[in-house]
């Protein structure tokens, strides 16, 4: 070993001591506080590649927390909003859901990657039965899958969006009224999500309009494509009027603009085009043609007259630019979470839990009630079209917004359920 | 079934040549200094916001010049303080630099641009359309992007055959020490190539970052691809990175087309046989396997790539 | 470690280092006694196992490999399966040997792909694993009967068909079935490096012409630690697997292989303890760190590249580069200039860690001008002063660390003199 690596060495071990010993001192400790907050564990990704997405949601519900803290929070109690880090990752979010056991979180939320919402039930489900005294409810604010209310349905999970069976419904139903479409094309990513989707569109189409021909139905990888433009040659050689793709994020922005360039003129049908950051990359490429499905746009706060809405996202959005107020279902999982807990006068989980069942809570847009049978939210959908011609607000300043085409009344977006609720004993 | 073939080979031909583009610094870098830069497609990256950040300024020419200078002189920089005294410690050791350095880059964007997408455009000048063929549109960008990517291959390839300093650069490959022996600084060479082969991986950043999107994730999604390409070709080849480049451009997009099986294929010669088990799945499915395989493949049985001259 | 057979003394040195780490292991969970923290040090057991079976590829044997979690994967995947399938009364095997099911998985798929891959060394080898690697992350997609598609495979552990009186389903008993099955996995790693064939492979790794020449085939050798430390990175796929109960595509990939280079890497290649401190150290920062700053990935790949330049053995190299010193009696001579080198490498790290933090708080935080709470002190990151005191922190800390490098230099040279010196009289 020569003197120079030597004395590099010596003082990296320095360093790496100390820094461990830094990081040690930095480390969080426990907060004690004397009036203890209810505090809801928010897992998602924090890092990484989805970590935008993850960051505007723990905002929206630090935002929508600290209104309610300002107006006495539940019971007298303050909410604290405590965000973890998942990284997307399926393990993480079970040794996260330990750590939020530990320290006596008996709320978390969630919404961004099925996969890990259906981790998260299954460990919910088990921890909740192998530690019957440390319970936790797990409320699930944009995960889709239809199977966490189905086969995988479990009393602790709560849905907050629409799944994507619902979706679907309401928007062939949409679509079932349009008599321009002919020719349907379907691309979808190829998992779980975009293959139940291509499923679901070509069952529900054949059931409601004969006329329309299914011309193709592809699915692609998940975030590996680069390039679309093959894609957009087997499109435009079907001679589809109508795409339906439940794409999200830049699967869904190149997908667009790839048919932008080619000069493909159909309409396209999705979920996500509202999602973060897609507007802005989609820009001038989706003015006129995309439309989506949602419960909430922020144009719908105009159309429905709602003041108190208006003055929130416009706070929310001067407060945190470059992100706007997209979940209107974060609102209305806190309101039914404080409503809750207020029937059952406590914060302990079970009973907030039942509470929750068959809860119904008032919006500007009509009543969103809490299925009992599978823990599903219904409450109503909107088929909006993005462009110029929006009434107030454009979408992350692109000069492009939302404009309501229909609304579907929480009613028509029942579908069935095949959830066997398993109950526990309620201890009075 | 023409235009689908003639649009497949278009496509695949334009994806070809953006990987060219970033493949062909990666390919220098390793040809004349032996180290596998795993940092290359962040290097990419960091030319596409770069871009992004000057055409905010001057617009999308000055960024086309300016950004690949300021992505080569920081090469230079990490070559100079970094890989150089890593050297010493084999190659090994250069191949775990430069993959820390991907954590290290891939953050640093997020520091200093955010996690979303940046609004880099197309410039105004060349948003049209070049032509039409079958009723679909060619964008005059991506013929662009094909001009660009031609135009490199052949500045590098007189670079490297018609000059002075691509005679040095080439003979400090095979007879490091006799260059050397003849008074021309050997360290300053490998920082040079060095720094004009991220530099080329930062004018594909400029060209592509509009093309597709400028986000933080850009880098990781191209990384391995880059990795086939140059190992394909035969690491240190330039005209194998071009071949190798246009084969994974045609056969990634092709294998879109395939909207059939193994099993469907039999079905329809009368053999009614393993639609439920892997030869039931669609080709195109098989799609973002192929490169890997082929990578594999020809690591197993010709080592030295497509065209490469050895092993490394 | 040098010494190729057991003297009496060093068995019973041996011995008791073995004996003092399960001790550590028995302890542990009444010192960290939360759920989470059990949790954790459950995670280290397993990454334990899967970095020394690392190990013994790169350490040992010299093969850089971008592909390691393809064997810890399928190990957890088919161990999951096998859970399951007792699950449903298909098949009876105990829980606790459940882990062997990972193992002899990583072994089978350890000598297809090991037979094809390891007749090329060097970065041709690194090159095949990455694409292995990528190949087999791609086909999770496909066949979604093993891989489960995106949402993964999912079992419960608690089985009822167990060997001893446990259930399994608290975190303890299975931290504890851990623990005892890292125990067996490192004791026979590392018995593995004093028999021929760990000779074999470090010969292999030094000088593989010599090798040759002496007759030993070098491929065989390769293949056959190949093989051997898929065996183990199997079962520490399956100990994963009985700690998560699911397993899912990302277990596989790239991003996996790439986690475990980083623990053995800075803990310390070619030492055995070396892959224990970077796993056990790995696992903390990953958990602990991402709940400190957004920017943990960017600390990571600092201390990362920073290892490779200056500490290109490991956190356990420093260590082992100490023991001549401290044998001859001469440690004690560092404990000044080391103690100096403190103050300003912390001053640097604070000056840099203020960076960084201050950085993502302008780039990521809704409102910039909002303070942020670091060393217990409030700091506005848009203010100039702050950026001019972080950024003359670092370079102080900076400037006195050259100094003091420049003391432990010359110390190092005193003491190797020292021991020059001790040398000669006997």
């Amino acid at each position: 070993m020569s003197e120079r690596e030597a004395a590099l060495k010596g003082a990296v071990a320095g360093l790496i001591l100390s820094s461990a010993s830094a990081l040690a001192v930095m480390l969080p400790t426990a907060a004690m506080a004397q009036e203890e907050p209810i505090r809801i564990g928010y897992i998602d990704p924090l890092s990484g590649p989805f970590a935008n997405v993850g960051d505007a949601g723990l905002k929206q519900f630090r935002y929508l927390a600290e209104k309610m803290n300002a107006e006495g929070g539940i019971l007298g109690r303050d909410i604290e909003i405590v965000g973890f880090d998942n990284k997307s990752s399926a393990q993480e979010s079970l040794q996260i859901l330990r750590e939020a056991a530990d320290e006596g979180i008996h709320y978390v939320t969630q919404g961004n990657g099925s996969h890990v919402a259906g981790a998260l039930v299954d460990g919910v489900e088990k921890h909740n039965r192998r530690n019957p005294d440390n319970r936790i409810v797990f409320l699930n604010y944009a995960a889709v899958d239809p199977t966490l209310t189905n086969e995988k349905c479990s009393f602790w999970h709560f849905g907050f969006d629409a799944n994507s069976a619902m979706k679907m419904k309401a928007i062939t139903d949409y679509m079932a009224d349009q008599d321009q479409i002919k020719k349907v094309f379907l691309i979808n990513q190829d998992y779980s999500h975009g293959q139940f989707i291509s499923q679901a569109g070509k069952d529900l189409l054949g059931e409601k309009r004969l006329d329309i021909e299914i011309v193709g139905d592809v699915l692609h990888p998940v975030g590996k494509v680069k390039d679309f433009s093959p894609y957009i040659s087997r499109i435009k050689a079907s001679g589809a009027d109508t795409v339906i793709t439940g794409n999200w994020g830049n699967d869904l922005s190149l997908l667009v603009k790839a048919g932008d360039q080619a000069g493909l003129d159909v309409d396209w049908y999705t979920y996500y085009a509202g999602g973060l950051g897609t507007p802005t990359s989609l820009g001038k490429a989706a003015a006129g043609k995309v439309k989506m499905i949602t419960e909430w746009q922020e144009n719908l706060a105009v159309r429905y007259e709602a003041p108190e809405l208006r003055s929130m996202l416009e706070e929310f959005e001067q407060r945190y630019s470059g992100i706007e107020f997209y979940y209107l279902r974060v609102k209305t999982e806190m309101d039914m979470l404080k409503k809750a807990m207020e029937k059952a006068g406590s914060a302990d989980p079970q009973a907030v839990a039942f509470a929750l069942e068959d809860m119904s809570i008032e919006t500007p847009f009509g009543t969103a009630t809490m299925r009992a049978a599978d823990h599903q939210l219904m409450q109503p959908l909107f088929m909006s079209t993005f462009g110029e011609d929006y009434l107030e607000y454009d979408s992350e300043g692109t000069g492009f917004g939302w404009k309501m085409d229909a609304e579907i009344p929480a009613d028509e977006t029942r579908v069935e359920t095949s959830c066997e609720m398993k109950r526990p004993t309620r201890a009075s | 079934m023409i235009e689908s073939v003639v649009f497949s080979l278009l496509n695949g031909v334009l994806y070809g040549m953006l990987l060219f583009m970033l493949a062909s610094g990666l390919t220098l870098i390793f040809g004349m200094m032996g180290v596998l830069n795993f940092a290359h497609a962040s290097f990419y990256m960091l030319g596409a916001y770069c871009a992004y950040s000057i055409s905010q300024v001057l617009g999308f020419w000055g960024a086309l010049v300016i950004a690949p200078i300021i992505v080569g002189l920081l090469g230079a920089l990490i070559e100079r303080v970094g890989l150089r005294n890593v050297h010493k410690h084999g190659h090994v050791a250069e191949l775990l630099f430069t993959f820390g350095l991907v954590y290290v880059i891939d953050e640093l964007v997020i520091l200093v641009w955010g996690q979303l997408p940046v609004d880099y455009r197309i410039p105004e000048a060349l948003d049209f359309t070049l032509f039409s063929l079958y009723g679909s549109d060619f964008p005059a960008y991506r013929g662009f992007i094909l001009f660009m990517a031609v135009a490199m291959f052949v500045a590098i390839y007189l670079l490297l055959v018609r000059t002075r300093v691509g005679m040095i650069i080439r003979a400090s490959l095979s007879h490091p020490d006799m260059v050397g022996a003849l008074g021309h600084n050997v360290p300053r060479i490998f920082t040079f190539v060095f720094a004009f082969g991220t530099g080329l991986a930062g004018l594909a950043g400029v060209m592509a970052g509009n093309y597709f999107i400028t986000e933080p994730g850009m880098a990781f999604a191209m990384g391995p691809i880059v990795f086939v390409v140059v190992v394909l070709g035969g690491l240190g080849s330039l005209g194998g990175a071009l071949v190798a480049s246009l084969i994974i451009g045609l056969v990634t997009t092709f294998a879109v087309g395939m909207n059939y099986s193994i099993a469907d294929m039999l079905a329809s010669a009368g053999i009614a046989f393993g639609q439920d088990s892997v030869l039931g799945i669609n080709l195109s499915r098989f799609g973002p396997m192929l490169p890997y395989l082929l990578m594999v493949l020809i690591l197993i049985f010709r080592p030295r790539g497509l065209m490469g001259s050895r092993e490394s | 470690m040098s010494t190729s057979n057991f003297p009496g003394g060093a068995i019973v040195r041996h011995a008791a280092v073995w004996i003092a780490a399960i001790v550590v292991i028995i302890v542990m969970p009444y010192v960290f006694t939360s759920s989470s923290s059990v949790s954790m040090m459950s995670q280290m057991g397993v990454f334990i196992v899967f970095a020394l079976s690392y190990n013994m590829l790169l350490g040992e044997a010299g093969m850089l490999s971008f592909g390691h979690a393809v064997y810890f994967g399928l190990g957890g995947f088919l161990t999951l399966h096998a859970i399951r399938a007792v699950n449903d009364d298909v098949w009876s095997f105990p829980l606790e040997l459940m882990p062997l099911v990972g193992g002899l998985g990583g072994l089978a798929f350890g000598v297809i792909f090991g037979s094809v891959s390891t007749r090329r060394a060097g970065v041709t080898f690194a090159m095949i694993t990455l694409g292995i690697g990528a190949m087999v992350e791609a086909s999770a997609n496909m066949f979604t009967n093993f891989f489960g598609g995106e949402s993964g495979v999912s079992g419960n552990r608690v089985t009822e068909v167990t060997l001893l009186p446990f259930s399994y389903g608290p975190q303890i008993e299975v931290y504890y079935l851990i623990g005892a099955w890292t125990i067996v996995a490192a004791l026979l790693m590392f018995l593995l490096t004093k028999t021929p064939l760990g000779r074999m492979a470090n010969a292999v790794r030094d000088n593989p012409e010599r090798a040759q020449f002496v007759g030993y085939s070098t491929t065989i050798a390769r293949f056959i630690q190949f093989a051997l430390s898929g065996f183990f990175a199997g079962i520490a796929g399956g100990l994963f697997a009985i700690l998560f109960e699911i397993m899912t595509a990302p277990n596989v990939g790239l991003i996996q292989s790439g986690a475990v280079l980083l623990m053995t890497f800075i803990g310390g290649l070619g030492v055995f303890f070396g892959p224990i401190i970077g796993a056990v150290l790995v696992t903390y920062m990953q958990i602990a760190l991402s709940g400190f700053s957004e920017g943990w990935i960017l600390y990571f790949g600092l201390l990362f590249v920073l290892m490779v330049m200056y500490v290109p053995n490991g956190i356990a190299g420093v260590i082992v580069s100490h023991f001549a010193p401290w044998q001859a009696g001469l440690a004690h001579r560092f404990a000044v200039p080391y103690l100096l080198a403190i103050v300003p490498a912390l001053l640097a790290l604070a000056g840099l860690v203020t960076m960084i933090e201050m950085g993502y708080h302008l780039s990521l935080a809704y409102d910039p001008s909002r303070p942020i709470e670091l060393f217990g002190m409030e700091i506005t990151a848009t203010s100039v002063a702050a950026w001019v005191v972080a950024v003359a922190l670092f370079a102080a800390g900076l400037v006195a660390l050259r100094w003091v490098a420049g003391r432990i230099r010359q110390r190092w040279g005193e003491v190797n003199q020292a021991m020059d010196a001790q040398r000669a009289k006997q």
